[in-house]
């Protein structure tokens, strides 16, 4: 069975359509890649999904572990297990990164009915994920994302994906703005979490980050819907000749 | 200072009921007859057995506040205020002075206990609090007494001190507040019937938080109290009061004053958790929070700072101040202001300036939810002889909704050109990028505001004594309850 499966979703943000019936199965463990030109509604499937206010879905079904995530708000999916590491990371001021987490992580226990964790046990585990992904856990002392550099904000995203653990993370163009070695780091942090308990959304417009992070499956959306399907192989064609064959398509 | 995740547990259980000190403690009462005249000031300075010259300065006060008129420039509207209306004076049957807390009505005893205020001290935060309770018009017991006592503090209620220590209080009382200072003040000098005295003697650094515990409970009935603090010459006291009432349909009056007196090298820190009751969700009911509460660094080097986190009450018109007497003295004043459904709040700082290389700090958070109001007012005066003084003024209002409004006020005099005098504000909203973003991560919409609105107010709250900082969190967001969604 699928973890997420997507059928003929049309979605509006202010009364326009964007997504004009996506079908989509992402299985147990498996990376997807989503590519596709600007303005094609990358950014809009994953506001759809994980419940963002405004992304109105007027048609099709979104069935995530059996249930219909439709009907969820966006709290309640984030404690189902849907995580999206934002393309921009927000500020939240006076709010310490550690506190920010640790609310987090207590919220699903709680949505869970299991018992909170304490904060001890709690910032070695941190400490634990971290290091796992080579990353410091030194910008968990600041607030959130106040003053980051754009590499930290990605990287605090993929930190706080880790420790959070969900069924499935959408990675909204997180390579965006990341210079080649915050591209590393980052992509080695995914690598790192992927198991065959971690499927991936991984949506990008450049085929670089795919060089680091090998995906099943790869699929363009373009004009609200998925035009073609493939391996990885595919990423590298659209990397030769561009999005241009999609736009024809479309026309 | 990091939010807790208590506080969103608070939230949370919280949502059944909204206030949970809006019990009424069935108990007996004493009441003067309603109204006010020279009669009920008499009955009340006999009821507190006081001498002639604490009567006379009662009377002069109120000879004084019939001539005033009441302040109508505040940011806030109420029903106007029937001052015959009220009874001035009540006070539980069984509290006819009682010697020791064996002796306390266990009725009162279990109020204490319902709201989180044990007063028997062995159950007490391993003795670094003593708790002065007042309850309507008298004080219900102090803990702690003895120990305080042999190190020569004196933690009393006031009219103790007025028969105890008649010669302290004669010379403090008044001289930071006089009986002619506003409306609300002098009707407090006429007929204030309690509130806590605190004295700390040369040199010493009071070991324990001093706490007041203020309680109204009959109705119909105005609190009064007054609290004087001194700290004599190299003394440190850190003085916390709590607020709490019960929920009713009518507004009630509380109109306190607050003097404190800091001498050479003396530090005072004082805070306050107000958490009256704010009225319902349509603006029936609550506490008129009228209150002056003025600190002088009287001595060189001295330094009073004043924290308040503000959630409850109907209306408020609350200014804690500074008179920067002494060379190189320091006022300090930190709030966190927050006003949901139709409480209005309009408070701030007075920071007046006299002596050389005065120093002062405002920092000021203004939440508002709902159709509440929520205004800064503040006066930062700098007099001529003030050489070098410095202040430094931070302004934030948070709105929440399109509802609601955030004001800031701010007076600014210098007579001193060597003056440097700093004023910031910002005005901002929670934004929806922040609400989704914390909603990605599982936090419910309440949870959510909590959590950024806790965050909003870190710089305030980290001023908190760390024992009251856990409950002014859990306020924060129980007070904004219902403000999303």
């Amino acid at each position: 069975m699928s973890l997420l499966s997507i059928r003929d979703l049309h979605a509006t943000v202010g009364g326009n359509e964007i997504l004009k019936g996506i079908n989509l199965e992402i299985g147990p463990g498996e990376i997807h890649a989503v590519m596709g030109p600007n303005g094609s509604g990358k950014s809009t499937l994953s506001y759809v999904l994980a419940g963002r206010e405004g992304y109105e879905v007027t048609r099709g079904t979104i069935a995530f572990k059996g249930k219909d995530l439709i009907d969820l708000a966006a709290d309640e999916r984030a404690n189902e297990g849907v995580f999206l590491a934002f393309q921009y990371p927000v500020e939240v001021p006076g709010v310490v990164g550690m506190t920010f987490l640790r609310e987090a992580y207590n919220a699903k226990l709680r949505y869970l009915g299991k018992q909170e964790i304490d904060a001890m046990e709690f910032l070695k585990f941190v400490r634990s994920r971290a290091k796992t992904l080579n990353m410091s856990d030194d910008m968990l002392k600041r607030a959130v994302n106040v003053g980051f550099s754009g590499g930290e904000k990605k990287r605090n995203e993929i930190l706080q994906m880790a420790v959070l653990e969900p069924d499935l993370a959408i990675l909204d163009e997180t390579d965006s703005g990341l210079d080649i070695d915050a591209l590393k780091l980052v992509s080695d942090g995914v690598n790192e979490l992927r198991s065959e308990n971690h499927s991936m959304l991984i949506i990008t417009h450049y085929q670089r980050l795919l060089n680091y992070i090998q995906p099943d499956h790869v699929h363009v959306l373009a004009h609200g819907k998925i035009q073609r399907s493939g391996g990885k192989e595919l990423a590298l064609e659209l990397e030769a000749k561009g999005y241009a064959e999609f736009s024809e398509e479309a026309a | 200072m990091s939010i807790s995740e208590e506080t969103v547990d608070q939230v949370k259980k919280l949502e059944a009921d909204k206030y949970k000190y809006g019990f009424v403690t069935d108990i007996e009462m004493e009441t003067a007859p309603k109204g006010l005249n020279e009669d009920i000031i008499r009955f009340i300075s006999e009821k507190k057995e006081e001498p002639q010259w604490m009567l006379e300065w009662r009377l002069k006060a109120y000879k004084h506040w019939l001539t005033m008129e009441e302040p109508n420039w505040a940011k806030v509207g109420y029903k106007k205020i029937d001052y015959q209306d009220l009874y001035y004076y009540a006070a539980p049957k069984s509290m006819d002075r009682p010697k020791s807390l064996d002796e306390v009505d266990p009725e009162l005893l279990k109020t204490y206990e319902k709201l989180g205020i044990p007063l028997k001290e062995q159950e007490l935060l391993s003795g670094v609090v003593a708790v002065d309770a007042v309850f309507d018009s008298v004080s219900v017991a102090t803990t702690y007494k003895a120990k305080l006592t042999e190190m020569g503090v004196i933690f009393c209620s006031i009219s103790e001190a007025v028969r105890e220590y008649p010669e302290l209080v004669k010379k403090y009382l008044g001289s930071v507040v006089p009986h002619s200072d506003n409306y609300f003040s002098a009707l407090n000098c006429a007929v204030f019937t309690d509130g806590s005295f605190v004295y700390v003697p040369k040199g010493l650094r009071c070991p324990m938080e001093l706490s007041t515990y203020f309680r109204i409970n009959a109705e119909n009935t105005g609190q009064f109290e007054r609290t004087m603090i001194i700290a004599d010459e190299g003394s440190y006291v850190s003085y916390l009061e709590g607020c709490t009432a019960p929920q009713r349909d009518e507004n009630q009056l509380h109109a306190a004053v607050v003097e404190l007196v800091a001498l050479t090298n003396a530090e005072i820190k004082y805070s306050t958790v107000q958490n009256w009751y704010p009225g319902d969700e349509t603006g029936a009911g609550g506490i008129y929070n009228f209150v002056t509460k003025r600190g002088a660094c009287r001595g060189d080097n001295s330094k009073i700072s004043w924290t308040q986190v503000e959630t409850g009450s109907a209306v408020t018109w609350k200014y804690p101040s500074c008179i920067l007497q002494g060379d190189n003295s320091i006022g300090e004043f930190y709030s966190v202001a927050i006003t949901n459904n139709a409480q209005q709040a309009d408070t701030g700082t007075k920071m007046i300036h006299l002596g050389k290389n005065t120093k002062s700090t405002i920092i000021s958070k203004g939440i508002s939810a709902g159709r509440a109001d929520n205004t800064y007012r503040g006066l930062v005066k700098i007099m001529p002889k003030a050489e070098g003084a410095r202040n430094f003024t931070q302004c934030d209002s948070l709105l929440i909704g399109n509802t609601c409004g955030a004001h800031t006020v701010p007076y600014i005099e210098t007579r001193n050109p060597t003056a440097r005098v700093e004023h910031e504000a910002t005005t901002s909203k929670i934004s929806e990028d922040q609400m989704f973003y914390c909603q990605q991560r599982g936090l419910s919409p309440e949870e959510a505001v909590s959590l950024i609105v806790n965050g909003f107010c870190k710089e305030v709250m980290k001023e908190l004594p760390m024992e009251f900082a856990v409950e002014a969190q859990k306020l924060i967001g129980i007070s904004l309850e219902g403000s999303v969604g």
